[in-house]
């Protein structure tokens, strides 16, 4: 395993009553896909949404390169290198994909003008966005089209590859085959294996073992708020072992 | 260069059935087309019509009145037009005018600058817009409905206060009365104060990144909060806009009738909204530009002053303004239905 880009030790997580993370901690390395599996309220979906700014920790600490961060925004994370395929994909169907890539963080001048203030370098974010487009393989019926003309394998890839264009350090995907069919799922598979080729650390959220199998080379399970187990290289035979732990039959 | 790009990523020899599959899709894309182009395409058949069968109607003088008389409905509805991209509405445009005028009338009674009063009248616009775009955000209201509906009687009735039972304030600076009511080349001026202001929303819309954040809130404000957004201050600085260009309709109308009044105004929120509606822009946020909201208020004016033309009653014409809404927010309706189809014919024959 090689250094870790992301770390979390020992995460608290309190909504009123409900302690929703326990204690929770692991590491990321870049180059490498690592997998968070766990039933539904286990907890997963807090700790990412933790460490990707949404939520604050109550304890705990975010390291990124062995340096405590502090995480409290979304733009907060996203400033740490830590961008995030949220499960509803957060596009903006109104817009074209190369206007999703850059919002909120447009290319613009001149700089010192207020950042709303400033004007749009369009040309620059389409071309931009056109060879990310190319570089990830992805097929769009246009790229000048609204993303609400889109089929949700399109607009899974559009989320995916808005990540990639900012990608510095990790990406968190947030069950991204969940609302797929088989063929689109294939693709943005093949999209994440890209990105962590790419030398990011992938974090994936799934429920699908096979994709777990096919592209994870280490994964956490959390229950009920804990970390109950990691495996490394899960595969066919250890998936029981996956299994049994996620349900908490060991 | 865009057929260019289009052509990359379309790629690829379709088969047998994705080649039926996307002639089914580009003929949802037509449909799509015709549907955004209506307004503009319905505009025209009117106006042929009208100039066909209505006495009077196509004379350089009648179309110069169309003109003055739409300009105060189309600038106040291109501010109306930005509000209702965020997913918004502005109930209090018609009170906001009305107070506007009052202080400017009171201000021309302290000073016969029309730089001041003109500035007074901006700022009172500016200032209303701030208060329904602060509460709204920072009160934490569900819907501007309700605050704008607050301001539109707080702003009516202060109006009434401020004028002191007076229905007219006679007197407006030479500035203002010129700006409203006077005419260069045949063509009324305050149909090129619509045209300053459809520049700089045009400008806003497209190419500074606040249109941008506009047009992002409304599509889908909590993406927008996680992409970084600062969705509360577009929202007021929005609304703060919408009562800007209430001010400048205030100095067209009280230059054009040269006074100001408490009563102006009266139910210009329905036109406005009309008039983005009607021109095409969506009900549901995100979607239009300013071509909607002026196509809106051309043919709003038209509508009215063919009617008038036809010695048809008043009554009539708010009936036909209704319908005509009904109309628009159906088209709205059949265009995301359509959008849905052409998602799935899209994946499809992409596969």
């Amino acid at each position: 395993m090689s250094k870790p880009v992301l770390e979390v030790r020992g995460a608290h997580k309190r909504f009123g009553a409900v302690h929703a993370l326990k204690g929770v901690g692991f590491v990321a390395c870049r180059g490498e896909v690592l997998a968070l599996l766990g039933d539904n309220g286990a907890g997963k979906s807090t700790l990412i949404k933790c460490v990707s700014g949404v939520h604050g920790l109550d304890e705990g600490d975010i390291l990124i390169e062995g340096e405590k961060v502090a995480i409290r925004t979304p733009a907060a994370a996203r400033g740490a290198g830590i961008e995030t395929v949220y499960q509803d994909l957060a596009l903006f169907d109104n817009l074209t994909p190369a206007e999703n890539f850059y919002c909120g963080r447009e290319l613009s001048f001149p700089r010192w003008l207020p950042r709303g203030l400033r004007l749009l370098a369009s040309r620059k974010m389409n071309s931009e966005a056109a060879a990310v487009i190319d570089r990830l393989k992805v097929k769009l019926p246009r790229f000048d089209a609204q993303v609400a003309l889109m089929s949700g394998g399109q607009r899974q890839a559009i989320a995916v590859a808005r990540a990639a264009v900012f990608a510095r350090k990790v990406v968190i995907l947030d069950e991204p085959t969940a609302a797929l069919g088989l063929r689109e799922s294939r693709k943005v598979l093949n999209l994440i294996a890209q990105l962590r080729d790419e030398g990011n650390a992938v974090i994936l959220i799934t429920h699908n073992m096979e994709h777990v199998v096919e592209l994870a080379d280490r994964a956490v399970v959390l229950r009920q708020g804990h970390k109950v187990g990691e495996i490394e290289k899960p595969n066919r035979s250890n998936q029981q072992d996956l299994v049994a732990m996620i349900v908490g039959a060991e | 260069m865009e057929d260019e790009v289009e052509a990359k990523f379309l790629g690829g020899s379709p088969s047998v059935q994705q080649g039926a599959e996307q002639e089914h899709a580009s003929g949802l894309s037509v449909a799509l087309k015709l549907l955004s182009a209506g307004p503009v395409v319905i505009l025209i058949v009117l106006l042929v019509i009208l100039t066909l069968s209505v006495p009077n109607f196509f004379t350089p003088r009648n179309i110069s009145n169309i003109l003055a008389q739409i300009a105060v409905i189309a600038v106040v509805a291109l501010g109306q037009h930005l509000v209702i991209l965020t997913r918004g509405i502005d109930l209090s445009v018609g009170a906001n005018l009305a107070l506007a005028t009052v202080l400017g009338a009171l201000m021309f009674r302290v000073t016969d600058n029309a730089f001041i009063v003109m500035g007074t009248m901006l700022l009172a616009g500016a200032a209303v817009g701030a208060v329904n775009g602060l509460v709204y955000v920072y009160g934490r209201l569900p819907h501007p409905f309700i605050i704008t509906l607050a301001t539109l009687s707080i702003a009516r009735g202060l109006a009434l206060e401020l004028s002191i039972g007076h229905t007219t304030m006679r007197g407006m600076p030479a500035t203002i009365t010129a700006i409203g009511g006077g005419t260069s080349y045949g063509v009324p001026n305050s149909f090129f104060v619509v045209l300053a202001v459809a520049a700089l929303v045009f400008v806003i819309a497209r190419y500074v990144v606040w249109g941008r954040w506009i047009y992002a809130v409304g599509g889908q404000p909590d993406a927008a909060r996680r992409m970084g957004i600062p969705v509360n201050q577009v929202l007021v600085s929005t609304y703060m806009m919408s009562g800007l260009c209430c001010g400048v309709g205030a100095i067209v109308l009280s230059g054009r009738a040269e006074a100001g009044s408490p009563l102006y105004g009266n139910l210009l929120e329905l036109d406005t909204i009309a008039a983005v509606i009607i021109g095409g822009a969506s009900f549901l946020g995100g979607r239009g530009n300013l071509g909607h909201a002026l196509v809106g208020a051309v043919m709003i004016g038209v509508i009215r002053n063919a009617l008038n033309l036809l010695n048809v009653n008043l009554y009539f014409q708010l009936i036909a303004i209704g319908v005509i809404i009904v109309l628009a927010v159906e088209s709205d309706v059949l265009r995301n239905h359509l959008e849905s189809r052409m998602r799935v014919k899209q994946a499809g024959a992409l596969g």
